[in-house]
């Protein structure tokens, strides 16, 4: 077999060409199964969303559920906590921005981008610093400066509508997609 | 003479050939089925009226733990909406866990139940083994899951045994206290009486409840209970032997180029 | 053959590399200017497409035990969580099972090859004895891992085949037991013993990749033996690996992954057994308790012998026998193309090897029915063990001495280039 380097493909290195070619794309065709099979089964993604009944949650309490592995809390806010988190200027705020997957990237931070209706506070229970589950603040036994909730791990501060107020935190408290079935049931994701 | 001489013989032959081997069970009825074969589907009108039997009769003693509500949404199967395949799990009552007050049964001693959700799969008949066991003389339904995996004839096999009840057991065969004849079942005496009368469903699509299709539509649920890929697997099959028969050829064309002025 | 590299870096990495790591150059020194006898059939592509099988079930493996659960609850349940709820799990669960089978289709038509055309001879015995080695690790791993799903068949046949070890307590009081007892972790087969078995199942398949690195090497020192059976005398019998090789046994790969794929896509339970959907019952034993077709000749001959001792000796005894070939086999001639006597009594070996196979599918008390009376299959299984036997320990060594075989030729070039050789 002769190896002259050929300055046009001859019909010879067509065939070649054509049979790596194809080969190579069954190979990818191939490979697409292994790497998918890591991806979440379709048992994991039947519990993707969850149907919540908020109707025994009493004013000033908080609930905790579990939403894709994550605690998720449900808050039935008092107002005098609607009212502190409506008084609070963008300005004030370390991260002006309203991390909620219901609105676009952009919305700012204001309380009435943080919920649906204020009563009710959705948020996932992750610090955004790195990861532990913040602890809430009730009058009986408040946690922090500003009435929301207090991240024992490094010592974030949220408010009463789960934004960053001080600490390592870069982020207020993620809102997940959501939306109210009724007045009291909400289905979150 | 030679005429009675061989009259007798035959009768004789024909009479012993007619005592029947009752240790061994009867073959399984020759059916056949529209997801045989390497480009067969299942037909999703079966599916959903198999489904209605599995559910009116056969769930009163047969558990189908493996199998999940949301997969009566998924693509292959039965066909059901989200929506339907919701309002189906919302029907079943699933043991919930314990309260907020610690407590896992209510006022009378029953256990605290939810309504289904898409993630849950078909809660069982009986709690346990043994509450099986003794609402069925002794005997344990099988789960129904994999039942077409777990016996040899798969969807024949379960059509046989569904409408092999109502036969004559032959001369001197015992049929055992609290047991039914069926000569399809492995050693002829089955626990369960025979589930399937005609119209014991009204289908929803106005098909005719006969036995017949009552045990055809639920042999075919249950053959996708078992194999909820099969359609998948027979159309990506079929791409790909025709890959692989384009990589051959061109493998052989470069083999035989290859090879030109060696041979 | 091994002789000087001629490789030549071309590209300043490669010069740099090849004075740290000579990886390239062992790849072209072996796969690409390897001389390889320009006459070799397809009954050697086998050992490509071994190495393919074993690819393709390390990496199905690795995928598959991301999701499988080794716990005697849970391992039934994962598997079905593989097959329905695992995004192509139905499809790499699937290409490892029936990988299995396509492996040990592959093991032995590549030693069946060798026996026919004298591969084992000297100086090749090493290979061989490398060889029969990974055959052993085979079917270890593939022992352990039908256990892995919990069916019934898996947990009925590590019972069988742990307890045979009990045995051993007729030659020393209470030592099978011991032994049995240390195997399964317990006092019976149990969820200890299933952690332990999903382990090594894990492991073996890294043994057998080191094995085939050693029955490489070990092949590359005398260079691959051919279907004439004659040395290579030079360069005109040989021709470079690449491309005349990699492009024989790429296609003749392509043949045999149809065939694994139309069992995979179109007849995905053919290998399988009813019995291992059912989920392992402890108390509950199924009525024939088989292994897989790729044991079953061993089992027949097991099961040939009442004596459970004995039995167990004939089967370790079989196994130990494949040692010993290159060393049975007296004839100076090493292809059975040119053995006229030696290759009837091969054939008739590999009949043989299937006639126990079919044996031990049966379960134990089945007879032939000829023409009215009974002939239980059991005694089949002893004329096939004693045939099996007597083909390696009398017709080996006998044969080589008494048979006159035919004219050599005298080179592998002439044949291939010139006129016809002997076909087949």
């Amino acid at each position: 077999m002769t190896t002259a380097t050929e300055p046009e493909p001859t019909r010879r290195d067509f065939l070649y060409i054509a049979t790596g070619a194809v080969a190579a794309v069954g190979g990818a065709f191939a490979a697409w199964p292994f790497l998918d099979q890591m991806n979440p089964t379709s048992a994991v993604l039947a519990l993707a969303s969850i149907e919540i009944d908020i109707s025994s949650i009493q004013v000033g309490q908080q609930v905790v559920f579990k939403w894709r592995g994550h605690p998720l809390f449900v808050r039935r806010r008092t107002s005098k906590e609607i009212a502190e988190a409506r008084a609070v200027a963008l300005s004030d705020l370390i991260d002006p921005v309203a991390r909620n997957a219901n609105l676009p990237d952009d919305a700012p931070a204001t309380d009435a981008n943080r919920e649906y209706k204020p009563e009710w506070l959705v948020l996932i229970g992750v610090c955004t610093h790195l990861g532990c589950t913040p602890t809430v603040s009730t009058p009986q036994a408040p946690q922090g400066d500003y009435g929301g909730w207090l991240c024992h791990c490094h010592g974030s501060q949220y408010d009463t509508a789960g934004r960053i107020r001080k600490g390592p935190a870069p982020q207020n408290l993620a809102v997940p997609p959501y939306s109210f079935l009724s007045p009291t049931k909400i289905k979150v994701g | 003479m030679k005429i009675a001489f061989f009259a007798l013989a035959l009768g004789i032959s024909l009479g012993s050939a007619a005592a029947e081997d009752t240790s061994v069970p009867y073959p399984i009825k020759d059916v056949h089925w529209g997801f045989e074969g390497p480009i067969g589907t299942y037909d999703r009108g079966a599916l959903q009226r198999g489904f209605q039997v599995y559910k009116e009769v056969c769930s009163a003693c047969h558990s189908l733990n493996l199998v999940g509500f949301h997969d009566l949404a998924a693509p292959g199967g039965p066909g059901f909406s989200e929506a339907q395949a919701k309002a189906i799990a919302a029907g079943y009552k699933i043991i919930a866990g314990p309260n907020d007050k610690g407590e896992t049964t209510d006022a009378n001693g029953n256990p605290l139940t939810r309504p289904g959700i898409l993630a849950d799969h078909f809660p069982p008949p009986f709690p346990n083994e043994e509450a099986a066991r003794a609402s069925n003389g002794g005997a344990l339904p099988p789960d129904l899951s994999l039942i077409e995996k777990a016996r040899a004839g798969g969807a024949a096999y379960v059509y046989s045994i569904v409408t092999g009840f109502g036969q004559e057991p032959p001369p001197g065969f015992k049929v055992q206290q609290g047991k039914y004849y069926n000569p399809y079942f492995a050693g002829r005496n089955i626990s369960m009486p025979p589930p399937l009368t005609a119209d014991s469903v009204t289908f929803s699509d106005g098909t005719k409840a006969s036995v017949e299709q009552e045990a055809h539509d639920v042999a075919t649920f249950l053959a996708w209970a078992s194999e909820p890929k099969l359609e998948e697997r027979h159309r990506t099959g079929l791409e790909v032997m025709a890959f692989l028969a384009l990589l051959a050829g061109l493998l052989f064309l470069t083999y035989r180029k290859v090879w030109k002025d060696e041979h | 053959m091994a002789g000087q590299s001629t490789y030549v870096p071309a590209t300043g990495f490669t010069r740099w590399l090849d004075k740290r790591l000579p990886i390239l150059r062992l790849a072209h020194d072996t796969m690409t200017t390897f001389p390889t006898p320009r006459n070799l059939n397809v009954w050697y592509t086998f050992g490509g497409i071994l190495t393919f099988c074993l690819g393709v079930q390390i990496v199905t493996g690795i995928v598959l035990a991301m999701h499988y659960v080794p716990n005697a609850d849970l391992a039934f349940d994962s598997v079905d969580t593989i097959m329905r709820d695992v995004n192509y799990g139905w499809l790499i669960r699937t290409v490892h099972a029936t990988g299995a089978s396509m492996f040990f289709l592959a093991v032995y038509l590549h030693m069946f090859r060798g026996l026919y055309y004298g591969s084992y001879k000297a100086p090749r015995e090493v290979i061989w004895i490398l060889g029969v080695l990974i055959y052993l690790l085979m079917m270890g791993t593939a022992f352990f891992g039908y256990v892995l799903p919990w069916g019934q068949m898996s947990f009925w046949g590590a019972t069988v085949i742990t307890s045979l070890f009990s045995a051993l307590d007729q030659i020393i009081p209470h030592l099978g037991t011991a032994i049995t007892t240390w195997l399964w972790g317990g006092f019976a087969v149990g969820d200890a013993t299933l952690n332990r078995f999903f382990s090594l199942h894990y492991l073996l398949p890294f043994v057998i990749a080191g094995v085939v690195g050693l029955h490489i090497w070990a092949l590359h020192v005398p260079g691959n033996n051919n279907p004439l059976g004659i040395d290579v005398k030079g360069p005109q019998d040989t021709l470079s690996f690449h491309p005349y090789y990699t492009a024989k046994d790429a296609f003749y790969l392509s043949l045999f992954v149809i065939l694994f794929a139309g069992f995979v896509f179109f007849a995905p339970d053919f290998f399988g057994n009813p019995d291992n959907s059912i989920q392992a019952n402890p108390l509950v034993t199924p009525p024939d308790i088989v292994p897989e077709w790729y044991l079953l000749p061993f089992y027949a001959m097991l099961r040939s012998v009442p004596q459970k001792l004995i039995g167990v000796l004939v089967l370790v005894g079989a196994l130990v026998t494949l040692f010993f070939v290159p060393w049975l086999d007296t004839s100076k001639v090493r292809s059975c193309r040119f053995r006229p006597l030696m290759k009837q009594f091969f054939w008739l070996f590999a009949a043989d090897c299937l006639m126990l196979g079919y044996v031990g599918s049966q379960s134990a008390d089945a007879a032939l029915n000829l023409g009215g009376t009974q002939l239980p299959l059991v005694w089949l299984a002893r004329l096939g063990t004693a045939y099996f036997y007597a083909f390696f320990w009398l017709l080996m060594p006998l044969i080589g001495l008494i048979e006159k075989p035919k004219p050599l030729p005298d080179s592998i070039a002439k044949p291939v280039l010139g006129g016809k050789g002997e076909r087949k």
